[in-house]
């Protein structure tokens, strides 16, 4: 190791650095993974827009995937709003479940979305925050996939698509009970 | 019109500066002035584009051009009129278009003052500065085109992010970038000193009052980002060690190492490797900031968005370092000190340590901020480092720092004698101690507090004790009063600006661990006419009322405050709803005081007006975070007036 | 009868005794809500605590500890909760073992190193205190000299 050799570990040192950074560009800083996967999901009970109750033990038993959702979460929770419902028209006969939840919102401007894109599944405002930090939500949409065994398998953040929610709940539905 | 026009100048710019560049390089490799000379007309050009684009955006914007698409998201018909202005750098695009004006602007300076007295180094200081325009150029041009065209025109515009229609935010991001590019003058004499091999003290020298410039600029522009954290913000502090936050300071903790270790060299002719190795980092590090503010690895409250920007600043970023610590090293033999140190106790070597410890917290606030990214390298979780570690890590490396500053200013140069060291410091050092003693009395226990105040303490009294011989020794061979106080900070400012800036630190010091360690918060619910009592005030609940701005609503509260004391005061803190943002906008009240402020944020409220959430502070000290901004102020400019001639 | 008064009395203590912990154990001391709520991250703000963020979020956030403390959880318990729900992201300090001990410990071990190269340049740089003759001074540092000497600069 030459004294004059020596010298070229400067600009050498430089580059770990740059590399660390340039891995950067392949991560999200926004996107956490969940710990939930896996895991049994928690209980949750809520009162609808409707009035009726909906409670996560009365769907056992049925594949689940529960959307969280906000009337001030433009523009995703808008763009994937057509394709839930739809989902939930393809699959409500074969055994699964389709619940909204509704964070941090108003009463009014809740149901106006509601409306604006005629939900026919239930959807229950979580007033207290309660059900989303037991899901650990840190944004909206976000998109839980529970087994009938109820247990969580898949979560997917962002706008949810007609492709992704088929490709989950098929393989949730071919597992036996 | 507009966005067609705005955009050739962008190209067009891009084009001189590069052009520029490489006839300044080819004047300094040949010799011959007249590439020299189209070198400095492609500057002068590329002010005028810039210019011309700035002139274009200013005019969309004050007639609601919207079919700008810049104009577009940043604004709307409700904007006040100021608030249309500085939304010029409100977004990623115009602050890159800031950016480069001020950088034409430092480059044409350059080629007035150092064409006809640096002919050596010009050509490739020119060369560089024009290289680093080019680039800034390019990213107008490419990644982020501040006037690119909106189809169909939008009735309306969708309005600045409401956190920024403040007063600081006129004023933070242009001292910030006053900062900024200012660093880009010294690095590019270093840059030339080391490619014509003119490695001594000179291209320290000649920019000293730059470095010294752009250094207070960073540093009153961290303070006045402070400032908006703390009264708009609604958490009541003022630094979060969010990523943006730290990659600003970084440039700052290395510009001041910087400024501390020529001092040696320009003495001593010793660090020469070293302190164009500060330079580099420190340049580097500015660059480093706007990439990490701009590219979206990381996330941070301040990040303005994700795309292939990041990809243009690392791979400028990159060629810089790389480039940069290459020619160093290639140049390594003339870097030999030429003398050496006679102790190890001498102001040398304090500055040694000083730098040191300056790097230490430089590297820790670097590691912690790109730890999250490694961590998700390496194990593939995700991790939070927040400000728990970089108070932790820091503040004893800060405390060191204070202690350094009382004692590398007056230590003797070469060696200090035992009796130098006495003379000079016996007193303070007793009186720090006893500072701390008598806080402690007072019933102080928290120990670093202790520390700091003591500390500070120490550090004045060495600064006063030295003012006091100094007008002492000149009045005891004759001169007057004026002369003695006023006529020595003059004649010797370069002296007694430093001091004025250590004493300006002080003061911040001061007011960072009193604020730390004494403020007192706690949040409540008030029913109508129901009060709340916090360290010594007591907080009445009266009432809310909604009203309409102009671009927005507002529900505003109203407190009474009293103090035990004296004043009673009434304080209306409030939410704002702004149509094109998810959440409320909280809008802080207070009331600032020289030893405590009362903060006020207003939460959750019933709509009858019957109830309302509330989060009261008391928080101590805090304003004397702002009093030794302007105590920094004084010291800078008293370091950069030109040499006092001594009459005769 | 008598006894029944008394069983009717001991009731009555017991229940009042019982509402009375009850009671205590609802009054949180919101420093302690402050002091776990400070070590957990805001989900939404990036890099403020749950403590300072004024968001909507951290408001439940911290409703969640009150509650939590209150229902007799202990702060270590709470904590646990939040990072079983969202990860190890959700501490604002990462915990102090494994690889992230990393962030704890190369701090410090930076600044050891670097006192250690500090020392060792100094001892390298040092010379003798008998000295050579000074090098051949150029005219500017003679001129500098000259003018800092005439204005009686301190040692």
């Amino acid at each position: 190791m030459t004294l004059r050799g020596l010298r070229w570990a400067i600009p050498a040192a430089v580059l770990p650095v740059l590399a660390l950074l340039t891995y950067g560009f392949w991560t999200d800083p926004k996107e956490i993974p969940s710990p939930l996967l896996g895991r049994p999901a928690a209980a949750f009970s809520l009162a609808t827009f409707d009035g009726g109750p909906i409670s996560l033990e009365g769907l056992r038993g049925k594949v689940v995937m529960l959307n969280f959702w906000a009337s001030w979460c433009v523009p995703a929770c808008y763009d994937e709003a057509p394709a839930v419902e739809r989902t939930w028209r393809a699959y409500k006969n074969q055994g699964v479940m389709v619940v909204g939840i509704d964070i941090q919102d108003k009463e009014e401007a809740a149901r106006q979305f509601l409306a604006r894109f005629g939900h026919t599944f239930p959807n229950a405002p979580d007033p207290r925050g309660r059900v989303s930090v037991d899901y650990g939500v840190y944004g909206v949409p976000e998109t839980f996939f529970i087994d009938r065994n109820g247990r969580v398998r898949f979560k997917h953040v962002g706008a949810l698509t007609d492709e992704i929610a088929r490709r989950h709940l098929d393989a949730l539905l071919k597992e036996p009970a | 019109m507009i966005p067609e026009l705005g955009y050739a100048a962008t190209v067009a710019g891009f084009v001189l500066a590069l052009s520029g560049a490489v006839a300044a390089v080819v004047g300094g490799w040949t010799g011959r002035a007249e590439w020299l000379r189209t070198g400095e007309r492609a500057a002068i050009g590329v002010w005028v584009l810039i210019t011309v684009c700035i002139a274009l955006m200013l005019y969309a914007f004050l007639t609601f051009d919207f079919s700008v698409r810049y104009v577009a998201i940043n604004t709307n018909r409700g904007t006040p009129f100021y608030y249309r202005i500085t939304a010029l750098w409100g977004a990623l695009e115009g602050s890159i278009v800031l950016w480069s004006w001020m950088l034409s602007i430092y480059t044409l300076i350059v080629v007035v003052q150092y064409r006809r007295r640096q002919p050596e180094l010009y050509p490739w200081v020119l060369s560089v500065m024009l290289g680093i325009l080019a680039f800034f150029l390019l990213v107008m041009t490419i990644p982020a085109p501040p006037f690119e065209r909106l189809t169909p025109i939008p009735p309306d515009g969708r309005g600045l992010n409401p956190l920024l229609e403040d007063s600081g935010m006129i004023t933070h991001p242009v001292a910030l970038y006053l900062g900024f590019t200012g660093f880009t003058v010294p690095f590019a004499f270093a840059m030339a000193a080391l490619i014509i091999g003119r490695t001594g003290e000179e291209w320290i020298t000649i920019t000293r009052r730059w470095t010294i410039i752009a250094w207070y600029f960073l540093a009153l522009g961290l303070l006045i980002g402070g400032w908006w954290s703390y009264h708009v913000l609604g958490w009541g502090g003022y630094w979060a060690w969010d990523p943006v936050e730290n990659a600003a300071f970084m440039p700052w903790l290395t510009a001041t190492a910087f400024l501390h270790s020529v001092m040696v060299q320009e003495r001593r002719r010793m660090l020469k490797l070293w302190n164009l190795s500060l330079i580099i980092l420190t340049f580097g590090l500015t660059l480093f900031g706007t990439f990490l503010t701009r590219s979206g690895i990381i996330g941070s409250v301040h990040s303005f968005t994700q795309g292939s920007i990041g990809v243009f600043f690392l791979s400028f970023l990159s060629l810089v370092l790389l480039g940069s610590f290459s020619l160093l090293a290639w140049r390594m033999d003339r870097l030999r000190a030429e003398s050496q140190l006679d102790s190890v106790v001498s102001r040398e070597s304090t500055f040694l340590l000083n730098n040191l410890f300056l790097l230490a917290a430089t590297f820790t606030v670097f590691f912690g901020t790109v730890f999250p990214l490694l961590s998700e390298a390496v194990r593939g979780v995700k991790v939070s480092v927040g400000a728990p570690f970089f108070n932790l890590v820091n503040i004893p490396v800060f405390l060191t720092l204070l202690f350094l500053m009382g004692v590398g200013p007056l230590i003797a140069w070469r060696r200090a004698s035992a009796q130098n060291l006495k003379r000079n410091f016996l007193k303070p050092v007793l009186a720090g101690i006893v500072a701390a003693a008598v806080l402690r009395l007072f019933g102080v226990a928290n120990v670093l507090v202790l520390a700091a105040m003591g500390l500070v303490i120490f550090v004045s009294a060495t600064i006063v004790l030295d003012y006091a011989r100094a007008v002492r020794a000149r009045r005891r061979s004759g001169e007057g009063w004026s002369a003695a106080t006023w006529g020595l900070l003059l004649r010797q400012n370069r002296r007694y600006g430093g001091f004025i800036v250590h004493l300006g630190v002080l003061v911040v010091a001061l007011g960072v661990a009193g604020s730390q360690a004494w403020s007192v918060q706690t949040e409540t619910t008030l029913e109508k006419g129901q009060s709340v009592e916090l360290g010594g005030y007591r907080v009445r609940f009266d009432g809310l009322e909604a009203s309409e701005e102009s671009n927005h609503g507002k529900v505003t509260g109203t407190f009474s405050v009293t103090s035990g004391r004296h004043w009673d005061v009434m304080l209306h803190p409030g939410r704002k709803f702004y149509p094109q943002e998810q959440t409320p906008i909280a809008a802080v009240d207070y009331r600032l005081g020289f030893i405590e402020d009362v903060y006020l944020v207003l939460g959750d409220f019933a709509r009858d007006g019957s109830q309302a959430t509330i989060k009261l502070q008391v928080n101590r000290m805090v304003s004397w975070l702002w009093l030794g901004g302007f105590v920094l102020t004084i010291g800078a400019a008293l370091a950069i007036l030109p040499d006092h001639r001594k009459p005769a | 009868m008598r006894r029944l008064l008394e069983a009717a009395a001991l009731t009555a203590v017991v229940l009042a005794a019982l509402q009375g912990r009850a009671a205590v154990a609802a009054q949180v001391d919101e420093r302690v809500v402050h002091e776990v709520a400070a070590q957990l991250r805001c989900v939404v703000c990036q890099s403020l605590s749950v403590a300072d963020s004024p968001s909507e979020t951290a408001n439940q956030m911290r409703q969640i500890i009150r509650e939590r403390l209150a229902a007799g959880e202990s702060p270590e318990q709470v904590r646990a909760y939040f990072v079983e729900k969202y990860g190890e992201w959700i501490l604002l300090s990462p915990p102090k073992s494994g690889f992230n001990l990393l962030v704890w410990v190369v701090p410090f071990v930076g600044l050891g190193v670097g006192l250690v190269v500090v020392v060792l340049a100094l001892r390298r740089w040092s010379r003798k205190p008998a000295t050579a003759a000074s090098p051949a001074l150029d005219p500017v540092m003679r001129e500098r000299i000259r003018r800092e000497m005439s204005e009686g600069d301190k040692t």
